[in-house]
Formats: C-alpha cells, sequence, structure tokens
C-alpha cells in the first residue's frame, strides 16, 4: 500500500484586510465590496513561490539536514525561473541529500499539483519516497476580482510505503481543453472568461464526470466520501458539485477564501493538509485538482493519521498572521505599481554565477564549517579554525546550521539603507553550539524585539534585479 | 623588541582643505589647496619631497585607481608614488607609510596627502559600493548608520544602560563637537546645537539620529615628514614628533568566535595598548592632553573612549554627561569639531587629525587653541564593529 506519510502547509504571516482593496476600488467597480469579506494571505517583499515551498516542506518533515527523498516534486504556476529548476533551488535549501535526488517542476495548470501528486505516487509505488511541493504566490490586476480572491501559500505532502497515514485507494485523471482562464507566454496576469459559464461548462461537467468514473473504479458511493477537496475560487461551486455527486454537505472541505484566498495551484494541497488535520481513520478523502480537465484521488485515512508529528499545519499558520491595512504596500509588494524606489536602490545587482556556485553551501544551505580538531563551530566555513587556541589549517567539515536557533546580540533598524519594506533590521546573531554571523532579519515585531530575543533561521529573497529578472536569496532572522 | 617610532620622525609641515560640499572643485583642487598650505609650512621646494602616498578611501567611484590622481594633481617631481586604502584609517596609513619610510632612511622626506570628494552621488550619506562579490551574497545590505547602532544594543545588553542614558550620552558628544566646530573656519559644519535638537533628530538607524552622524564632505589633508636632524637643519625650533602609529586590523575573531560582545571594539584596545607602549605611556587618562577619534556616529566615540583607556569599561556615559570631553574637560575630544562636524572625506581624515593636533602641539590653533597640550591621540576605525581596521597614533613635542 502507498500513500500519504505526512503533510505541512506554510502561509506568509501577512494577512491584507479585503475591506481596504474594496476601500481603494470601489469607486471604479462597486462589485468589489461584495467580495470584501475576511482577509488573504500575502507574501511579504522577500518571500515568493521558493521560499514558501522550502518552509511548508519544512513544516511537513521537520527542518532536518540530510534527508533523502527520491524525488522533490514543485508544483506551481508563479516559479520565479523559467529555465533554472526551481526546485533544485528548494532541495538545496533544505539541505536534502542531492546525490540521488530526482528533482522536477510542473507548472502551467491549477491543476499542477494533483499532477504532481499523482507522480509522486507512482515512484511511491516503486517503492521510494517522493515528496510534492505545492507553492503559489499569485499576482493580480489593480481593482480586479482577482486581487480580492487570490492568495498566496504553499503545502507539502511526503508520499510512500511505510507509515502511511492515508492510503490511495484509486485514482483518475481526465484531460479537456476547457479555457476558463489563461496566462500567455510574458504576460504578467491570467485572462479569465465569465463566471457562470466556467461554473456551468466547467466544473459542473468535467469535474462530476471524473469523480463518478473514479468512484465506479473504486467501488464507492457519494455517501461515502468524509472530505471532499475541490479548490476553486467559485464560492458556491464545491457544495453544487458534492451535491450533484451525492456527496454530504460537511465533507465539503471550507475553500479558505477569506482567510487565506484562493492560492492557486498550491491551493489542493493546502485544503488537502487542512481536511487532513481534521479526519480520523477510516475516512475517505476525495480530492479533485480543476484545470485542462481534472485529477481526482481517493484517500482512506488509517489509523496512522494520529502519529503525524505536526508542524504549526495549516491552522496553526491560519492563527499566526498579522493584520495589514496598507494595500499599498500589498500593491509595492507585488511590483503592482512603478515606485520610487531612491537612488540608494541602484545598486549593481549583477548575479555573479561562478561566485555564487562556490558560495551555495553558505547561500542556499545555511552551511557552517566545524572544526574537526577542536570542535570550534563557525560560519562562514573557512580555511582555518577561528578558535585562537586552534587555527588549524583546513579542518573544517561541513556544519548544517539552518536549524540552529540563534539568539540577538547586537541589532537596528536602519532607515537610510535601501529595503523594500524599511526599516531594515540586521545585527549579529549568536547560535547555540556555537557560531555567529551578521545577518538581515525579517518579520521584526518592533515592540518585542531586542538584543536577547531568540531567532531562528529562514530562506528568504535578499535581492531582486527586476532588470535582469534574476533574484539572490539567503537565510534570515526570524524572531521565535 | 623593536625600538619603535618614537621620536624619529617629526612633522615638517601640515595642511588641510577647507572641508564640506565643495560642489565647484575636483579633488586635485582639494589637494592643491592642502597642499600649498603644508609646503608653505614646511619651508621646502616641491622637489626636495623623494617620496609620497596618496590615501582615498573610495578610490574608485571619485578619481579611478592608483596614485596618478596624486602625482598628477600636484605635478609631483618623478618621485614613487603609492595609493594607500584601508577603510577610514586611510589618512593614518598614509602617514605612516610616510613616517617610515623617513625612519628607515629609504628618503629624508616624505609626502603624505588624503583626500576624498563624496558629494558626487546625489543622495546623502556615503556613496553606495559594494563589498566584494561573494561577501555581497550575504552581508546584510546595511549603511555605515546601520553599522555603528549596533554598537548601542551590544553596549545595552552589556551594561544595562537604558535606552534613555545612552541616548543623552550620544547627544552630549555631538553637542560638545558642534560647539567646538563653530570655532573653526574650514569645518563643514559650523554650527552649535542644542540637546533637544540632538535628541529629537529624525532616526536614521536605531537609536542613532540625524545629529549622531558626521558629516559626508569633499576635502584633503597632508603632512610632510622628516628626520629631527634636517628638521632642524631647515631651521624648525619647536618639533613635534611621532610617538606612536599602530594599526590593527580584525582577523574574524570578534565577529565569528565566542568572546565578544558588541559593546567595544576589540581592534581599538589592542591598537591602543601598542601604541601606549610605543609612545610610554603608563596612565593614557592622566598623560593624554586631547584626541582626535573616530566619531563617524556618537555612539562609536562614547564606545572608543572606553577601547582607548580613558573611561573605565561601562564608564564612558558618565564621563561623557561630566563633560571630561569637552572643550574645557580634562581630555578634550575633538577640538576641531571631529568628524562630526568638520567632515568626513574618508581619505583625508587621518591626516586632518594629525593636522588638529600639530596646530595645537604648535600652539597655532586659533580660538581654538587648548592651553599647553603636549600629547596629542588620533584614533580611525574603519569597517564593522565586529571586523574592521583601527588605527591609533600619538604625537607630541619632541624629546618629551
Amino acid at each position: 500500500m502507498v500513500g500519504i506519510t505526512a503533510y505541512g502547509a506554510y502561509l506568509p504571516r501577512m494577512r491584507l484586510q479585503k475591506q481596504v482593496i474594496a476601500d481603494a476600488n470601489a469607486w471604479f467597480d462597486p462589485g468589489l465590496k461584495g467580495l470584501a469579506k475576511g482577509e488573504k494571505a500575502i507574501c511579504n517583499w522577500d518571500e515568493d513561490t521558493i521560499t514558501m515551498a522550502v518552509e511548508a516542506f519544512q513544516d511537513c518533515l521537520g527542518n532536518k539536514p540530510g534527508q533523502a527523498p527520491a524525488a522533490l516534486l514543485l508544483a506551481s504556476t508563479t516559479l520565479p525561473f523559467s529555465d533554472r529548476q526551481n526546485s533544485v533551488v528548494v532541495a538545496e535549501a533544505l539541505n536534502l541529500e542531492t546525490s540521488n535526488l530526482r528533482t522536477m517542476d510542473i507548472t502551467c495548470s491549477q491543476r499542477a499539483a494533483t499532477s504532481g501528486l499523482l507522480s509522486a505516487l507512482d515512484i511511491a509505488a516503486a517503492g521510494k519516497e517522493a515528496v510534492l511541493v505545492a507553492s503559489e504566490h499569485r499576482r493580480a490586476k489593480c481593482a480586479s476580482r482577482e486581487e480580492m480572491l487570490y492568495g498566496d501559500g504553499a503545502a507539502a505532502v511526503a508520499v510512500g510505503g511505510d507509515n502511511v497515514l492515508a492510503e490511495l485507494v484509486a485514482s483518475h485523471s481526465q484531460a479537456v481543453d476547457f479555457v476558463d482562464h489563461y496566462r500567455g507566454e510574458g504576460e504578467d496576469f491570467d485572462y479569465g472568461w465569465e463566471e457562470r459559464w466556467v461554473r456551468d461548462e466547467g466544473y459542473m461537467k468535467i469535474v462530476p464526470n471524473a469523480v463518478s468514473a473514479l468512484l465506479s473504479k473504486a467501488g464507492v458511493s457519494g455517501g461515502d466520501i468524509a472530505h471532499f477537496v475541490l479548490p476553486t475560487d467559485q464560492g458556491r461551486v464545491p457544495a453544487m458539485v458534492a451535491k450533484k455527486l451525492g456527496i454530504k454537505g460537511e465533507a465539503v472541505a471550507d475553500n479558505l477564501l477569506q482567510s487565506v484566498g484562493i492560492t492557486g495551484a498550491a491551493h489542493v494541497m493546502l485544503l488537502l493538509a487542512h481536511r487532513l488535520e481534521q479526519a480520523a481513520p477510516g475516512d475517505l478523502v476525495l480530492v479533485a485538482g480543476f484545470g485542462q480537465g481534472c485529477d481526482v484521488l481517493l484517500f482512506k485515512v488509517t489509523d496512522a493519521i494520529s502519529q503525524q508529528a505536526l508542524g504549526k499545519g495549516v491552522s496553526g499558520h491560519l492563527s499566526n498572521g498579522r493584520p495589514e491595512t496598507n494595500y499599498n504596500k500589498y500593491q509595492s509588494f507585488n511590483n503592482l505599481l512603478e515606485k520610487e524606489l531612491g537612488k540608494r536602490s541602484e545598486v549593481n545587482k549583477q548575479g555573479y554565477l561562478s561566485a555564487m556556485y562556490r558560495a551555495r553551501g553558505l547561500t542556499n544551505s545555511f552551511l557552517g564549517g566545524k572544526c574537526s580538531a577542536c570542535g570550534t563551530v563557525q560560519i562562514p566555513k573557512h580555511k582555518y579554525c577561528v578558535n585562537p587556541e586552534c587555527g588549524a589549517y583546513d579542518t573544517q567539515v561541513d556544519h548544517p546550521m539552518a536549524g540552529a536557533q540563534g539568539t540577538v546580540a547586537t541589532w537596528t533598524a536602519d532607515t537610510l539603507t535601501f529595503d523594500y519594506n524599511p526599516p531594515a533590521y540586521f545585527g549579529m546573531v549568536t547560535f547555540e553550539g556555537g557560531g555567529r554571523i551578521m545577518m538581515d532579519m525579517s518579520e521584526v515585531d518592533a515592540e518585542t524585539f531586542d538584543t536577547g530575543s531568540k531567532v531562528s533561521m529562514h530562506f528568504r529573497l535578499k535581492q531582486i534585479d527586476d532588470q535582469a529578472g534574476f533574484r539572490k536569496y539567503f537565510w534570515k532572522a526570524i524572531q521565535v | 623588541m623593536a625600538s619603535g617610532i618614537k621620536d624619529k620622525v617629526v612633522i615638517l609641515g601640515a595642511g588641510c582643505s577647507k572641508f564640506g560640499e565643495r560642489w565647484d572643485c575636483e579633488p586635485a583642487d582639494l589637494m592643491a589647496e592642502a597642499f600649498e598650505e603644508c609646503i608653505a609650512d614646511a619651508g621646502i621646494e616641491k622637489s626636495q619631497i623623494e617620496a609620497a602616498w596618496q590615501s582615498t578611501g573610495v578610490d574608485a567611484f571619485s578619481v579611478g585607481p592608483g596614485a596618478m590622481p596624486l602625482s598628477m594633481g600636484l605635478r609631483l617631481p618623478d618621485i614613487p608614488v603609492t595609493k594607500i586604502e584601508n577603510y577610514c584609517a586611510s589618512g593614518t596609513e598614509a602617514f605612516r607609510a610616510a613616517t617610515y619610510a623617513v625612519a628607515s632612511g629609504a628618503c629624508d622626506i616624505a609626502l603624505a596627502v588624503g583626500f576624498e570628494k563624496l558629494k558626487d552621488t546625489g543622495y546623502g550619506g556615503l556613496p553606495q559600493r559594494s563589498r566584494g562579490v561573494a561577501n555581497d551574497l550575504y552581508y546584510p545590505n546595511l549603511s555605515a548608520p546601520g553599522m555603528f547602532a549596533q554598537l548601542a544594543a551590544g553596549y545595552r545588553g552589556k551594561y544595562g544602560t537604558s535606552k534613555e542614558d545612552l541616548k543623552r550620552a550620544m547627544a552630549h558628544v555631538s553637542v560638545k563637537s558642534h560647539a567646538n566646530g563653530v570655532k573653526n573656519p574650514k569645518a563643514h559644519l559650523q554650527r552649535a546645537i542644542t540637546m533637544e535638537q540632538a535628541l529629537n533628530a529624525p532616526l536614521i538607524a536605531e537609536p542613532i539620529g540625524l545629529f549622531d552622524c558626521c558629516g559626508v564632505s569633499d576635502g584633503a589633508a597632508c603632512a610632510i615628514v622628516t628626520t629631527p636632524e634636517i628638521a632642524k637643519s631647515l631651521g624648525k625650533e619647536q618639533l613635534i614628533a611621532v610617538k606612536a602609529l599602530q594599526l590593527c586590523a580584525s582577523n574574524g575573531q570578534e565577529g565569528g568566535y565566542e568572546g565578544w560582545d558588541g559593546s567595544y571594539v576589540h581592534t581599538t584596545r589592542v591598537a591602543a595598548k601598542r601604541a601606549y607602549a610605543e609612545a610610554g605611556i603608563t596612565k593614557p587618562r592622566e598623560q593624554v592632553s586631547m584626541t582626535e577619534v573616530h566619531d563617524c556616529f556618537s555612539v562609536t566615540e562614547m564606545v572608543t573612549m572606553e577601547d582607548l583607556f580613558l573611561s573605565e569599561d561601562g564608564g564612558a556615559v558618565k564621563d561623557v554627561l561630566d563633560g571630561f570631553f569637552d572643550a574645557d574637560g580634562k581630555i578634550p575630544c575633538q577640538i576641531d569639531g571631529g568628524l562630526k562636524c568638520f567632515g568626513h572625506p574618508i581619505g583625508a581624515t587621518g591626516l586632518r587629525m594629525l593636522y588638529e593636533m600639530y596646530l595645537q602641539l604648535s600652539g597655532k590653533a586659533g580660538e581654538r587653541q587648548l592651553p599647553n597640550p603636549t600629547v596629542g591621540l588620533t584614533h580611525n576605525l574603519g569597517g564593522f564593529p565586529h571586523q574592521n581596521v583601527s588605527s591609533v597614533a600619538i604625537i607630541g613635542e619632541y624629546g618629551i
């Protein structure tokens, strides 16, 4: 038997209050007022699909170096790189054992994640472990319906044959060139068609068709389903589809429309993770991914569900938000307006690829060095041991520090230097177990942050070069 | 054990341009302005200079690399000219090179010129610049005030000083330097400020406010050095001699190993100890007459008082607030206004400090002249609090 062995999620802490979108734009489109309920999760300026994927994987399987799945699959339609495998960046940030790792980016459809999960399960059926991470950072035009509905987030699902907590019962896929919306090459934004047509000809026909095929294959009736996951930005559609299939109303998963927003290709995994948090042994879980056809997967929850060592999960992240009421900040972070960034932003952002490649142990994986002669830890790694009593040459072995806890030794909030979200916080962090480094800080709570604050390490964007289409990543300290 | 530099070299002449926003001046104009004063003071011909050192901190930005900005700028007579860059200690480094050249006997008369043209960026503060291809991948994108503001966090963490007390001591440092700058016609900023102004100024990098920051200036300063014997033969009667020249560069231990707590600057302490030993000073709080220290930010000056062993550890806040370093205090600090008000053209700064000490020791400091100073100390600090270059120079009357 193969199935899901672990799951996790990540939501950015910033939660844009939808009312502020309506306040800014209802003069143009009064219809937005009707959608202005609740909030949506939005990336900080230094978060993107890659950084959220790293967090979601860690929420799923922990922040431990040297994990060795056979495959890491990354599903998204908003990958930062069109030609640089994004999942490899995620793998190095996670410090996975990469010497025998299959990686793959799966994209170009809202059902990328379910397709990826099916591929991961095929790998599991071959006796290996695989992890699917789905992540999405969505942009939408000012005053659009999508701006109200879209959110940012990520989720991860590990699959294998041991300690399965939700066993795959059956799956079915159909391909239909139904274009409810699309985003052409080089385009920034989606172009969609009338919702009523999408509902009547799309969700209400294609999804029931695929689900019915699956249920008959599995010998299960709609009434047996305990959890029905169907992500869509049309609030009433999941219940309508469920009714048509004879699925009970209480089985329909909350779409998180008013707490997260619809996180695109990641949403199906986010809803699945959320629902698994509430599942009991024996429950049947039906997952449908819709987009140019439909993938459907049926799982049966096992007794192992109670043994899942949860990270924050969807629930933990839902309650970890910070209300944001600055609509302009949201637009600025998402590069939705032409903003004066000041002359100090005009630094050389050249990506020196050869230097980056040499430095990637530090920059991608946050590896320090540990002296094999005296045990001293230092970061960055160096040819000579930093301990003045030792000073040995060439004795340092890679020492993963991404999971290390740190304490703030010095800091400041710099308003002079350029930052997308001023002031820029940085300072000296001293690590438990040794080592210290001066580094950037993010998500600072100015009220409680000070010398002595405890911090953990997080993979974040360091610099964005919009002209060259490049971005650099590094680790930042975030208050625990 | 080396015998050290004490009394082997004297300052034959010194010069300094007006510091400030010199919109109408090229670097060569500033150099010439300082040099004309210096060579007249030295009483020699340009042709008698046998070697020269040029210090610039942000060289490629203003004048490009190499030593030609100096050799061409002053039309020096086909002599060896060398460019030196060592962060904010660059000026003192040029002076050290010239002094060592004379002390070694390699030449009789040597010139050190420091300059910087910072005001061609189009924005306030120091120019944005790379810290190295690999370093830029992980160093925070921090401003200079952002670097040194961290000293305040480290200091508060160690001594439990309240934010308010520290901020008042920092404000006192700046108010004092502004008061001194008023009496210096070459200073960039010649306006007094009040405690209220300093305390209520806009924040630049917590807890550093606008008046905690030094001026970013254009300017040049220079010195000509020779041996005591040659100076005497040229008719000089009152000789101002080099007593100590020490430098310490971080090896990464403060930033990368246990022990350092962010409340002090390790390299300054090392350089200061060596400099006092070289100059034969055993009780600096009693023996040093005056200091020009690297007050890039008020908190840096305050912490430096402890690093130079002029205040006890944790005692600088009280000493500062007591006026110990004011113009009428026991050890006046920044009697010319300091980096704060004289200004900070990086490559010139170390030589500007030595210029002021030379004027004070020669009794030529005009309205700001201190009564009978005998030992002057200058200090530069460049880089980060945890990773930097620090220099300490001591000069005084020859033979005492």
